[in-house]
């Protein structure tokens, strides 16, 4: 699997593990549509389980979007990781790839304000379009009042 | 409070917009967030020709609670009781879904009764959503009989439920490491009791329904949807496998010993809502069958894995012995530690895939928890399988996909 992306593109896999058996490939945000399309159209992963984001506040580069694919010919799934920076995240966006990207990328913008290039229908999911923040963002609080 | 104060209840200028462009044969039309046959709070935007509809574009996020944020402020076993109010339906599957990926970052092994009786009631839970979701699906389309039928053999379950762990909803009964408590004596004749005679209470389902005119009416080519929008939606479970294609978690990638157990994966090829109806018929009486495997073969032994670490000593034990006391106040007061690491488990919840990603820092609370919720991937489907229908068929067709609202909000 990792050898056939990095035979596609070399520069694309900037590292990985398969830690508790599940395969993890860091792909460079910039590459991360091709990646994908070709993860579907080549190697068979035509399901795109979910996507996500971990905030590594205050670490840099803060935003790990992370998407899990599923393969059902090959029973498999893979865990595809881009960094992205801080200050004003921003990665392009697969729905090209999965039309279900659509929703699952929605709620990373919602909950992290992670921009997403080309998307569709870029706009809160979970909160209202005028909520303030990013709740999953690890510097809001979870608790206490607005002043 | 006026109506309009009411999120959802009014058009914003952009849904306006919307409708003054469709032009003037067409209407836009709010259904819910309030409406009846939503069952929780979702809204449809939807735009009519007369009764058809033009276009649907459903709005989320009425039920959204924040819970993956809450999730980060928690130790981990206590994160457990988070999972119940998601899908609020199926609550041991999401127990089940959370515990199994922090035992995979811990590393610990689950002795065998634990497993079983965790495929048992995993199992009743899914007849207890299916049941929900037959009852008031069969309401929504005009069959009130059914849903009192079917709410019967759910209030057995959920004494089920409340004689092993005291809650008949939010049961919280596998935590990390094993189960909560010790089953309680007699649970053996309960559940037999009960699964004796569930499979001639489906028979009954199936004929008030199955050859029904008006449901087949109401359910027979309604609804369809192809297989390949379907993948490319993010759509899981029954509705797959209505579409005939074989996919089960249980069977693909088995987790809690489900590989020991026989059973078939039900599917039919129409894609339609009686299609769907048809695999969940069948995926019932196909997990009273695992639930009585599972009964009749019981492992003996311990309940709860060997860490003194993670799980909780005997209260005896907690009472008459310093270490384990000294345990006990370490797990309640700071948790446990888990190791660096993520892990990303799937399992199969009655809606569909679901999955759980956890990130662990190595401190005692998740640095992150991600829920992979079946109802969110199928739901965006709607738009796509209700365009093009009558309005009255769009209370069958989301009726067929069997949401819960706190499992798609979160």
């Amino acid at each position: 699997m990792a050898a056939a992306v990095a035979a596609f593109d070399a520069d694309a896999v900037t590292g990985g593990n398969d830690a508790h058996d599940e395969l993890t490939l860091e792909i460079a945000p910039a590459k991360i549509a091709s990646i994908c399309g070709f993860l579907k159209y080549d190697q068979g992963f035509v399901r795109l389980s979910t996507v996500t984001a971990v905030d590594r506040y205050p670490a840099e580069p803060r935003f790990e979007v992370v998407y899990h694919l599923h393969s059902i010919q090959r029973n498999e799934r893979v865990r595809l990781k881009c960094r992205v920076r801080g200050e004003d995240p921003v990665i392009e966006s697969v729905t090209s790839v999965w039309r279900s990207a659509n929703w699952y990328e929605r709620e990373v913008f919602d909950l992290f304000g992670i921009r997403f290039t080309n998307h569709p229908d870029l706009r809160r999911i979970m909160l209202p379009d005028d909520w303030e923040g990013h709740p999953l963002r690890k510097d809001y609080p979870v608790t206490g009042s607005r002043v | 409070m006026s109506d309009s104060d009411l999120p959802g209840t009014v058009l914003t200028p952009a849904e306006e917009g919307a409708q003054a462009a469709s032009g003037p044969r067409s209407m836009v039309l709010n259904m819910g967030p309030q409406h009846p046959s939503t069952h929780g709070v979702l809204r449809l935007l939807l735009e009519l020709d007369g009764e058809m509809v033009v276009s649907c574009r459903p709005d989320i996020g009425y039920l959204h609670t924040g819970i993956e944020k809450e999730f980060e402020v928690k130790h981990y076993q206590q994160g457990v009781t988070l999972t119940d109010r998601v899908d609020y339906l199926a609550p041991l599957s999401m127990n089940l879904g959370y515990c199994l990926a922090v035992e995979k970052l811990l590393g610990l092994e689950i002795p065998g009764q634990a497993q079983w009786m965790r495929v048992m009631l995993t199992e009743l839970t899914r007849l207890n959503s299916h049941l929900v979701w037959l009852g008031t699906h069969a309401m929504d389309v005009g069959a009130m009989s059914v849903f009192l039928y079917c709410f019967r053999e759910r209030e057995d379950i959920l004494r089920i439920f409340e004689m092993f762990s005291g809650q008949r909803m939010m049961t919280s009964y596998f935590r990390i490491g094993g189960l909560a408590l010790e089953p309680p004596r007699g649970w053996h004749q309960r559940v037999k009791k009960f699964i004796d005679v569930f499979p001639s209470r489906v028979d009954e389902y199936e004929d008030l329904l199955t050859n029904n005119r008006i449901w087949i009416g109401r359910t027979r080519g309604i609804g369809v949807i192809s297989l390949e929008d379907m993948l490319d939606l993010g759509v899981t479970g029954p509705m797959l496998r209505a579409a005939g294609l074989k996919i089960d978690t249980r069977k693909d990638a088995p987790y809690t010993s489900y590989e020991k157990f026989d059973f078939e994966v039900p599917t039919r090829t129409e894609s339609d809502v009686f299609a769907r109806y048809q695999v969940r018929v069948e995926e019932m009486r196909q997990s009273a069958r695992i639930v009585t495997q599972a009964m009749e073969g019981m492992p003996a032994g311990p309940w709860k894995a060997d860490a003194p670490h993670v799980v909780l000593p005997d209260r005896e034990k907690m009472k008459t012995q310093m270490e384990a006391l000294i345990y006990h106040f370490k797990i309640v007061t700071e948790g446990f530690r888990v190791p660096e690491g993520e892990v990303y488990q799937v399992i199969e919840s009655p809606r569909g895939e679901l999955g759980f990603y956890v990130v662990s820092d190595g401190t005692a609370k998740p640095y992150r928890v991600h829920m992979r919720t079946p109802s969110f991937g199928n739901l965006q489907a709607t738009g796509r399988m209700v365009e093009g229908s009558l309005i009255a068929d769009v209370i069958a067709s989301i009726g067929s996909m069997d949401f819960v609202l706190g499992d798609t909000d979160r």
